[in-house]
Order: structure tokens, then C-alpha cells, then sequence
């Protein structure tokens, strides 16, 4: 199958196992500039495994992904990984700040990963932390700060390098319904300002909610709601 | 408060210790590993009295020489035994090599015999019989061609890797006399046992050797103990949130600490006969040891076994003082207060004022109170583990700028400063020690070590000769082999008033040294030479001598061959009416000769065999097996030749085992604290397994984190590596100062235990890459 | 939802038009379905006749007669009845949607399908819901997340029944 006209991620019949268990078994999936698209479906559904799969972390044993049409199979460690950095963002269930640096650091990191100054990326990272609300946190450490302001900081931090692709995973799954409203509020009006497409892993229906249309994985196969309809 | 009531805490303590899941058991075994690991050094440590000893007895029980040699013409009986020396190096190691031949069935035995060998047999070391039966001992073959029929018994040997062998001879008898290495023995054993006392710097040096090695095992064994802290905090507020209150918290935590370190003391005296089987195979300079030799004092042994497991509580009840257990959490009351500098520095400033009464005592008198050096290099050497905390802290703190990794790693230490330092003050406190032996070592050097005048440009191999062997073939075989750039061949022969074989023998001699133009110019100024010339030498530092009243022209002088053959020929020789005279210089050994030079044709022809050779080697040492094949055509020229490798000095051998021993303590010390500083990173990268994906996941390099984890190791190894030089460089100051010797400081050994120092970071860093590389992997994302 | 009661304790602010009233009402909380003015008109005059409200007075000017109602005592405490008596939480016991997953499994059609059919619709309620929360205000965002809620909890269901289908398979067949 080829892409969908104008995706700006494409996967078409993924397969990986880990070990006896086929955690993808022929899924499928499309997302455009601008959209978001909910990846959902209960635990265990090999969803996790292919936002890991979109994102260039994990190598799937079948299958092609294209990203704005090159094929990711065909290319090295190194370069998927500049990839990430430098086109992807990242936004996972705890946040995963690294526990030493600022706020304001973590934020910052994506872009000194990818070379920018300390100071200009620290300008930058600031600025993103005005958007999401959480500009006065930046001297603190995230240890000090609570899971909803931390997640904000880790939204931050997935767009501070104005990514063409955010991946979510779970990224409300430690908040209570209110944090987890103004994250997702946060971050869907924040991609679409910049024009990025969203992969947002849920098993939640009301952070589904957010999303342009989404996808169902069941047992490693993927169901495209819109199409079925 | 019952005693019940306290043993049943205890237990508590320490049914956590082993029920506690798989974490449980993980932090057990770390401690038991540390403590253990500590154990068995300490062990070993005072297993090394008994093992030298054991080694002494050995040597002294099978000795032959010098004791017998000095009296070779022993009535020959049937328990009597003709002995010969034929020492031989191979490879830089130490063959010990004797040739036998019983005088009759009873001949006394050598230890570890059970049998002589029958002429052409030998009987060998398991360690020669293995390197000859490799490919590596080929030219050791060639130089040993005998048959192997038996091994040596331990019994012989003085360490298990020892290189030595008997071998049977039949034409020993003819030679006692003649070669100084032949002799008739009736017994082996040191007839004087005379067991050499250690003076009074050796026993410094060796006080601070043990000093030097044990006080970073028990640093190592503090941090052990330690291990999985955190872990046990929290589950000691579950307790408290149970009910208990927080003296028996207290308990409990001794009870988990006692049971792993009791665990320890199992594994250590595990890990230490394993190493002490180990130890046998293990062989540094020449030196190696039985493992039956090596067993702990009692006494010590039983102060180990007491001391570590009380240590271990010690150590936890005072990492639990600034920890406030409560039932909801754990309180830390240790990290607002900063780290204060004045008590960190009162405690090497203690140090030196309890060794400061020893300056200048100097080694005359040679008196040092024990218990004052012993308290004053521990304290000297605590106060390097109470100032690297606050150093690192302090430094730390003041740190900014650089990349990712720099910033990560930097970040990290800020934060717990403690954590990191922790492991490095036992590498700290080893460095420091070594590099203040190092330097006590070098300042005391000129007294151990004596310059031996040789000249290494113009010879690096001398083989002399035993008398009779004519050199000019030997000197041809020499030259023929590859490698060899230059042959300085002379006889060498002495001169006498009157003949040899009279009553006295010759009051006045001097040495006559025969070769051709060449080789006399290695050791005079010669301004012309033809053959036929003799010069009378004319020393630069006498008035001549014997020399001055012998070389008068026309005088004839009787030719002897050496000092030891009395019975030799009486060869006449007329001194000649052109006698010339030449200025001496020194020759390549790096002596003055005296006497006269001959060259070939103006000595009487019956002479040749009453001259013993001289001759100098200059070699392309880069030809491998240079060496060897030089001492091998020297044996096949002359069995009895005599071939030495010159080193520029020599060292006492006191000096080399106490030195050797201090370089392979604190290699086996800094290893240990090596694995330890590992299995605390790799537990910390475990804790970070899913920060550590996430960070992969966006897209950082491994370089990077690889990086931050070299920084986060190398930081505040630099800065303890810093203070243990500044340390070890004012103890080994002070030391000198002690033994009255001028303080220069050695850089060399600075440079090389800090480089040892890391090393070990490096080898550190290296071990965690595949874990951390392992850990990186996406897997680390997976919620389920 | 009572609207007497709601038009009541709207009254109990001051005396309003019939006309106010319904703006007021579709204003806080008549989203979905604005009242009619006969709504209002027979809802009235209910509630004057059984004594709740009375014409406070009557406005006669170039239009129709309109009348301006207040609230009485009786009506005051009727508002107090009502607020105080907890609402009988809805059991949905016997949901469309559970009849007809069961009738697919029986007539061996995809029940799965009409689970998936039934959630994509479902999300793109709550989708448009959201996207109506995020634009309105407080009380857009509470009355929004109510339905939510409850559209969450019928997805919820819908999870679990997809994950027993082959259970309830077994059981419906047997």
C-alpha cells in the first residue's frame, strides 16, 4: 500500500515481536501536517510499541515507515537519531526530566543535543515555558515541582526544537482529569500554532477526545476509525 | 530495655536482609562481596609474615652456597655430593640450575628430592617443566639438554613458579678447584643462620606499606556497607509506620548490616583461599609463593573476624545519624548543613604533629615510635577522606559551562556530591599512601641502590670464561650471531714475582689482559699498536703499584691462571726490553685495570690455557632473543661461563620485594575499589533505566551519555587524585624529613600512581559502557 | 431536568418577563435545546396555579400584554425541596447497545464492529464536545464535561465488552 497523498508519516503493514509475543501483526497507520491522531486501544496492544516504531526508537521486523517520504528502514542508527532530535518531539507518561538539570535546562536540552548555545537555547526554552504556563518554574529542579507543572515542562521540552512530529505516550496517564485537561489543551493548541502533527498514545477517550480522528490497535493490528466509517 | 527485646531487633535486621525480594538479596550480596572483599585482603595481608617466612626456611634449607662453596675440598664420602652453580637467566627470569653427582648411594639430598638424576638426566620445577614444554622455552631447550626424568618437590622450591632444576653429571669431580661454582657438600642447609634483621627504615617502610594498603580497604568496606542505602530507608519508615520506634529502627538497620557483614566474613575467607590458590600461579619478578604458605596469624585473623562486622555497624549507625527515619518518609537532615572545613582539616594537621617529634631522627639512631607513625599516617591519611568531600563539594558547586555531557554530569554532582565521592576516597587515600611510599622510597634509593660504573653504550652483555677455553672460536660464534654489533674479547691472566706452585704462592701480582689492538683499546690510550706489543698500565689514581715494581724490562714473571687453580702451569715470562707504557682508561665494566696488556703474539704459546675470558658484547637489542642466544653459545662454548646483562644499577633486593609488594597491594587495592566504584554506577544506572531510554528516544547521542558518564566518574576522581598527590606529596615529605633525608620529589612514581589512579576510572567507565549501551535501549520505555 | 423548578429559582433573583426568564434559562443552560415559548407559557401558568409564583405585574404597552411573574414563598421553599433531594443516579440497565451486541452474537455477525462503529462515534462526540469546551466558558466547560463523563463511561464499557466478547459469545450461545 502506498502512503496517503500528503502524509507526512506513513507505516504500512509494521511487524514486531518481542520474543513469542507479536506486540505489532501487520498495523498500519497515516498522519498529516497539523493533525493530531489518537493511537489508541487497551494495554498490551502493541500501541506503545508502535509510537516506538513511528518514532524511529524501535526497528520493526516488516514493514515500512515513510517520513516525509524517505523510508526509515533504510537508514543508520545515527541518522534516525538525528532525525529525533532534530524533527520529533517527545512527551512521555512521567515526564522523564533528567532529575539534576533545571527546568529551564531540561527544557533546553533538545536543542543544545542538537548544538545551539547554552544561552540562546536557554532563551528559547524559556519562551516555550511562558507558553505552557510554567515560566516561573525555571531555576527549580523537577523534583520540587508538581506532576502537572512537570509534565508541562516535558511539553515544553518536546516542542522547544518546533518538531514536524510530537509523540505522546500516555502523557496525562500520571495526572489527575483537570492537569491532564490543560496538558493536552497546552500541547494540541501548541502543535497546531506550529503545524506539527501529533501521535498522542492514550488509552484515556477524553485525552482521545483532543484528536482529529484516531486509530484502534487490537492485538497488534491497527483499525483506522475514519476509513471505516 | 531487654536484652530479648534487643536480640529479637537484631533478628528482624536481619531476616530483612535475606527476605527482602531480589533488591534484598542484591544489597546483601553487594555488602557481602565489599566486606568480603575486604576480608580476604586483610586476610592475605597477614598471611604475608608467614608466606616470607615460610619462603626464608625453604631458601635456608636448601642452601648451598655460599656457605659450602668456601670450602670446596671436602673428603669425599658416600653421603657426599659434588655440586655445581649454573644459575642461567631466560627470558628476564631466574633459572635456578645446579649440577649434581653423588659421591656414592647415601649422598645427601637436596629438598625436594627424591633421587639424584643419572648424568644426562634432570629433574625439574613444574614451572620449567612447563616452559620448556612450550613453545616459548625453544632456546631454553638448546640450553638445557637434558633429559627431564622427575620433578621437584615443594619441598625444594622456594615459590611455585620458581625456574629450577637438578642435573646429573659425570665429570663434576675434576673441576672442584678449578671453577668457583664446584664443590663437595655433605649437607645443603645455611650452616650460619643468621636471619638478617630489618633495620630501622625498613621497618618504616614496611610499617607504612601495611598502613598504606589497609586503611583504603577499610574505607572501601565503610562505602560497602553502604550500598543500597536509600532502599533500606524507606523500608525502615514502613516500619516505623507499623509502629516501631526509632531505636529500634536503629537495631533493625544494625541487624541487617551485622547479617551482611557476618555474610561478608564467609564470603572473605571464600574469596580468600581462592586467591591464595590463585596466588600460586601468579608470579611478579621472580616472586611467587606456595598457597600452603600463606596462612593468617591467628591472632590477626581472629581481630579480623571481630573488628569488620563491628566496623560495618559502626559505619551504618553513623551514615544513619543524619537520617531521620519517620513514618511517612525519610527525612534527611544532613543535606542543608553545609560541609564545615575546620574539623576536616584539624585531622592532618593532627597527623603531622604526631609524626613531627621523628624529623631528623635519621637512621642512626633509627628509633621511630610505632604507635606514633602508625596514628600519624592514619590520620594523615583519614584527613583526605574528610577533605574530599567538602573539595568536591566546594569545587562542584563553583563548576558551569561545556557541553550536554558536561552539563549532565556536572548537574548530577551537584546534587549528590556525597554519593560520588564516596567510592573515590578510597582510591584517594590509596594514591595518596603510594605516592608518599614512592616518595620515601626514591629519597632512600642512593643507600639501596649502587651505581654499577658500567658503560652501556660501549657493552651491554658480558661472558666470562672459565680457564683453559680458547677464546678465539668462541669469540668467532659470538660474532656470527645476529644481533650482535661488537665482540671485545680478552684473556685475562695474573702475573707473579715468583712461581705459582711454591709454598706461598706470589707476594707480588698484577693482571696481564691479552687481545688484539682493538679490544686493549676498550682499556688503554694506546698511541700505536702492532702485535707483539705489551704495555705496562699506568693508573690515573695510584702510583702503579705492584705493576710500578713488576714491569721492569728484562724481569721474569710467572703466568698463573686464576687466584683459585694454585696448581695451575708455571709459565715464564720475560718482561720485554720495548716494554711501552699506555694511560689507562676505564673499560667497558667500568674499571680501571692495572698491570699489563699483551697483545696475542707476544704471549709465551704454552699461556692460552691458563687464561680465562673476558668478553663484552655490544647488541642490536631489538633482535629478538638476542640475549638468549648469547647465553646459549656462551654454555655451549663453556658450561661454566658466567653471563650477565648489565643494568646500569642494581637495587638491593630488600628494597625491590617491599617495593614490589607496595606496587602490587595498591594495583589489587585500587582494582577493588575499582569494582566497587562500578557495581554503585551500574546500580545507579539501573535506578535511571527509563530516564535513560527516554533520553535515547529524543534523540541524544550515546557519545553524549557515554561522556557524562566518564565526567560524572573523572571529576571527582581528578579532584581526589589532586588532593591525594598534595597529600601524599606532603606525608612523603615528611617521611624523608623523618629519616633524615633530603625531600626531592620523585615525579616519575607521582605521575605513575595517579596515572594507576586513572586508569582505574578508565577501566571504571570502559566495564559500564556495555551495561549503560544495554540500558539505552528503547526496551527502557516499555510501561508494562 | 425540571425546567419548573429551573424557571423557579431563576424567579427567586427578582421578578422577570415570561420573555426574560426564557433568555436567561437558554442563556445558562439551554445549549442543546432553547425553550419554546409555549414552554414557558404552560410552565407558568402550572406553577401560578399551584401557588409557586404570582403576577407581580402586567405590562401593557404597543406589543402583547406580558406579564412580569415573582416568586412566593411556597415557591422558595419548593426550590429548596428540590435542590436538597438527590437526584436517582441513572442505571442504564438495559442499554440499546447491549441488545444489539448480543443479537450480533447470536446471529454470528461482527460484534466487534459494532463496538468499534459505536466508540468512533462516540469520540466524535466527545471530539466535538471538547472542541466546544475549549471555546466556551466556565459553565460550557462544566456542562461539557458532564456529558463527557458519561460518554467516557459508556466507551469504557464499550472496552470492556470488546476485550469479553468471546466470554459473552460463549455465554449468549450456550
Amino acid at each position: 500500500m502506498t502512503p496517503p497523498p500528503g502524509a507526512l508519516l506513513a507505516a504500512d503493514n509494521l511487524r514486531k515481536a518481542y520474543g513469542p509475543t507479536n506486540a505489532l501483526d501487520g498495523a498500519e497507520f497515516s498522519i498529516h501536517p497539523g493533525e493530531v491522531v489518537a493511537v489508541m486501544g487497551p494495554s498490551g496492544s502493541g500501541k506503545s510499541t508502535l509510537l516506538h516504531c513511528l518514532a524511529g526508537i524501535v526497528t520493526p521486523d516488516s514493514g515500512s515507515i515513510t517520513y516525509d517520504g524517505r523510508e526509515m528502514s533504510t537508514m543508520s542508527d545515527a541518522q534516525r537519531s538525528a532525525l529525533r532530535r532534530s524533527e520529533f518531539g517527545f512527551v512521555f507518561q512521567f515526564g522523564q526530566l533528567v532529575p539534576e538539570l533545571t527546568c529551564v535546562e531540561n527544557v533546553a536540552l533538545p536543542l543544545r543535543l542538537n548544538g545551539t548555545p547554552r544561552k540562546a537555547a536557554e532563551r528559547a526554552a524559556l519562551s516555550w515555558m511562558q507558553r505552557l504556563e510554567v515560566d516561573d518554574l525555571g531555576r527549580k529542579r523537577p523534583g520540587e515541582v508538581s506532576g502537572g507543572q512537570g509534565q508541562r515542562v516535558a511539553v515544553a521540552r518536546a516542542l522547544v526544537t518546533d518538531p514536524r512530529v510530537l509523540f505522546a505516550d500516555e502523557p496525562t496517564g500520571a495526572l489527575d482529569s483537570l492537569n491532564g485537561e490543560r496538558v493536552m489543551e497546552l500541547l494540541t493548541d501548541a502543535a497546531r500554532s506550529t503545524n506539527a502533527a501529533v501521535v498522542l498514545v492514550t488509552h484515556e477517550a477524553r485525552v482521545a477526545a483532543y484528536s482529529d480522528r484516531e486509530i484502534v490497535v487490537r492485538d497488534g493490528k491497527s483499525r483506522d476509525m475514519e476509513r471505516a466509517i | 530495655m531487654s536484652v530479648r527485646q534487643w536480640a529479637r531487633d537484631l533478628r528482624m535486621g536481619a531476616k530483612f536482609a535475606f527476605t527482602g525480594g531480589r533488591e534484598g538479596w542484591i544489597r546483601v550480596l553487594l555488602t557481602a562481596v565489599g566486606v568480603g572483599l575486604g576480608v580476604a585482603l586483610l586476610l592475605l595481608t597477614t598471611a604475608i609474615p608467614s608466606a616470607l617466612t615460610a619462603r626464608e626456611q625453604r631458601g635456608n634449607a636448601r642452601a648451598d652456597y655460599p656457605s659450602h662453596y668456601d670450602n670446596p675440598e671436602r673428603p669425599k664420602t658416600d653421603n657426599t655430593l659434588v655440586i655445581a652453580k649454573l644459575d642461567t637467566t631466560y627470558d628476564n627470569k631466574n633459572v635456578r640450575g645446579r649440577l649434581v653427582q653423588p659421591d656414592g648411594p647415601r649422598a645427601t639430598l637436596a629438598p625436594g628430592l627424591t633421587k639424584y638424576p643419572a648424568a644426562g638426566d634432570m629433574i625439574v620445577s613444574p614451572a620449567l617443566r612447563e616452559l620448556l614444554d612450550s613453545s616459548d622455552g625453544k632456546l631454553l631447550r638448546e640450553r638445557l639438554p637434558y633429559r627431564v626424568v622427575g620433578t621437584i618437590g615443594e619441598s625444594g622450591l622456594i615459590g611455585s613458579q620458581e625456574l629450577a632444576y637438578y642435573a646429573g653429571a659425570d665429570d663434576l669431580e675434576q673441576r672442584i678447584g678449578k671453577d668457583w661454582e664446584v664443590a663437595r657438600l655433605d649437607a645443603f642447609g645455611a650452616t650460619d643462620q643468621t636471619s638478617t634483621r630489618l633495620d630501622p627504615v625498613l621497618i618504616l617502610l614496611v610499617l607504612v606499606v601495611f598502613v598504606v594498603l589497609l586503611t583504603p580497604v577499610a574505607v572501601f568496606i565503610a562505602a560497602a556497607v553502604r550500598f543500597g542505602g536509600e532502599r533500606r530507608d524507606r523500608r525502615l519508615a514502613a516500619l516505623r509506620l507499623v509502629g516501631s520506634d526509632s531505636r529500634m529502627t536503629r537495631r533493625i538497620a544494625a541487624g541487617e548490616a551485622l547479617s551482611g557483614s557476618l555474610l561478608g566474613l564467609v564470603f572473605g575467607t571464600v574469596f580468600f583461599l581462592i586467591g591464595r590458590e590463585a596466588a600460586g600461579s601468579v608470579q611478579i619478578q621472580d616472586i611467587s609463593v606456595f598457597p600452603g604458605d600463606l596462612n593468617p596469624t591467628p591472632a590477626l585473623a581472629a581481630l579480623v573476624a571481630v573488628a569488620v562486622p563491628a566496623a560495618a555497624v559502626l559505619v551504618t549507625l553513623l551514615a544513619m545519624r543524619g537520617v531521620v527515619i519517620e513514618p511517612l518518609g525519610v527525612v534527611r537532615t544532613a543535606k542543608p548543613a553545609r560541609r564545615r572545613l575546620w574539623w576536616r582539616l584539624l585531622l592532618p594537621l593532627a597527623g603531622l604533629a604526631m609524626l613531627y617529634p621523628m624529623f631528623g631522627q635519621g637512621r642512626d639512631q633509627g628509633n621511630f615510635n610505632q604507635l606514633l607513625v602508625i596514628g600519624g599516617i592514619l590520620l594523615l591519611l583519614a584527613g583526605v577522606t574528610a577533605l574530599l568531600p567538602w573539595v568536591v563539594e566546594a569545587v562542584v558547586g563553583r563548576l558551569g559551562g561545556g557541553g550536554v555531557a558536561w552539563q549532565l554530569a556536572v548537574r548530577r554532582l551537584q546534587m549528590s556530591s556525597g554519593m560520588a565521592t564516596r567510592p573515590v576516597n578510597g582510591i584517594a587515600v590509596a594514591v595518596a599512601g603510594a605516592i608518599a611510599l614512592q616518595m620515601l622510597f626514591a629519597g632512600i634509593e642512593g643507600d639501596y641502590t649502587k651505581d654499577t660504573g658500567k658503560d652501556l653504550d660501549r657493552a651491554q652483555m658480558q661472558v666470562n670464561t672459565t680457564p683453559g677455553i680458547p677464546l678465539a672460536p668462541v669469540t668467532e660464534k659470538f660474532a656470527a650471531l645476529k644481533g650482535v654489533r661488537k665482540v671485545t674479547a680478552l684473556g685475562i691472566g695474573s702475573m707473579g714475582n715468583i712461581s705459582w706452585r711454591s709454598a706461598d704462592g706470589p707476594q707480588r701480582m698484577v693482571q696481564v689482559a691479552i687481545g688484539d689492538c682493538a679490544a686493549l683499546r676498550e682499556t688503554a690510550d694506546l698511541p700505536s699498536c702492532h702485535d707483539g706489543d705489551v704495555f705496562a698500565l699506568r693508573s690515573s689514581r695510584n702510583d702503579g703499584g705492584d705493576t710500578k715494581v713488576l714491569a721492569k724490562p728484562g724481569r721474569t714473571l710467572h703466568l698463573g691462571t686464576s687466584e683459585v687453580s694454585g696448581t695451575a702451569l708455571d709459565v715464564k715470562w720475560t718482561v720485554p726490553q720495548d716494554l711501552k707504557h699506555a694511560r689507562v682508561i676505564k673499560d667497558p665494566n667500568g674499571m680501571e685495570r692495572e698491570g699489563f696488556l699483551m697483545t696475542p703474539s707476544a704471549l709465551p704459546a704454552q699461556a692460552s690455557g691458563a687464561l680465562s675470558g673476558e668478553i663484552y658484547l655490544s647488541l642490536d637489542e631489538s633482535v629478538p632473543y638476542v640475549k638468549e642466544q648469547v647465553r646459549n653459545t656462551a654454555v655451549t662454548a663453556d658450561l661454566f661461563a658466567n653471563t650477565t646483562v648489565w643494568a646500569s644499577t642494581e637495587q638491593s633486593t630488600k628494597f625491590v620485594k617491599i617495593r614490589i609488594g607496595l606496587l602490587i597491594g595498591v594495583t589489587c587495592v585500587l582494582l577493588l575499589i575499582g569494582a566497587s566504584l562500578l557495581v554503585s554506577q551500574l546500580e545507579q544506572l539501573r535506578e535511571r533505566k527509563k530516564l535513560l531510554s527516554a533520553l535515547v528516544a529524543f534523540g541524544t547521542r550515546r557519545r553524549t551519555l557515554s561522556l557524562s558518564v566518564l565526567w560524572q566518574t573523572a571529576i571527582p576522581i581528578t579532584l581526589g587524585l589532586l588532593l591525594a598527590s598534595a597529600v601524599g606529596l606532603t606525608l612523603g615529605a615528611v617521611l624523608l624529613k623523618m629519616t633524615a633525608e633530603t625531600v626531592s620529589v620523585h615525579w616519575p612514581s607521582v605521575l605513575s600512581m595517579v596515572g594507576i589512579g586513572a586508569g582505574v576510572v578508565l577501566l571504571v567507565t570502559l566495564c559500564s559502557l556495555p551495561p549503560l549501551l544495554r540500558l539505552m535501549r528503547p526496551d527502557g520505555l516499555r510501561t508494562e | 431536568m425540571s425546567i419548573g423548578h429551573t424557571l423557579l429559582g431563576l424567579l427567586e433573583s427578582g421578578p422577570r418577563h415570561g420573555y426574560d426568564l426564557k433568555r436567561a434559562f437558554d442563556e445558562k443552560f439551554g445549549h442543546d435545546r432553547p425553550l419554546h415559548y409555549g414552554q414557558v407559557y404552560s410552565t407558568m401558568s402550572r406553577l401560578l396555579k399551584n401557588g409557586f409564583v404570582e403576577v407581580d405585574g402586567i405590562e401593557t404597552g404597543g406589543g402583547p400584554e406580558r406579564k412580569r411573574y415573582a416568586i412566593t414563598e411556597a415557591g422558595i421553599t419548593d426550590v429548596e425541596q428540590w435542590l436538597a433531594t438527590p437526584e436517582k443516579p441513572e442505571l442504564y440497565l438495559q442499554s440499546t447497545l447491549y441488545t444489539k451486541v448480543v443479537l450480533a452474537l447470536l446471529t454470528h455477525r461482527d460484534a466487534a464492529d459494532i463496538l468499534d462503529t459505536q466508540r468512533a462515534e462516540h469520540l466524535r462526540s466527545m471530539r466535538i464536545l471538547t472542541e466546544r469546551k475549549r471555546r466556551g466558558d466556565l459553565a460550557d466547560q462544566l456542562i461539557c464535561d458532564h456529558a463527557l463523563f458519561h460518554l467516557e463511561a459508556d466507551l469504557r464499557w464499550l472496552e470492556l465488552t470488546a476485550a469479553r466478547l468471546d466470554k459473552l459469545r460463549e455465554a449468549v450461545t450456550r
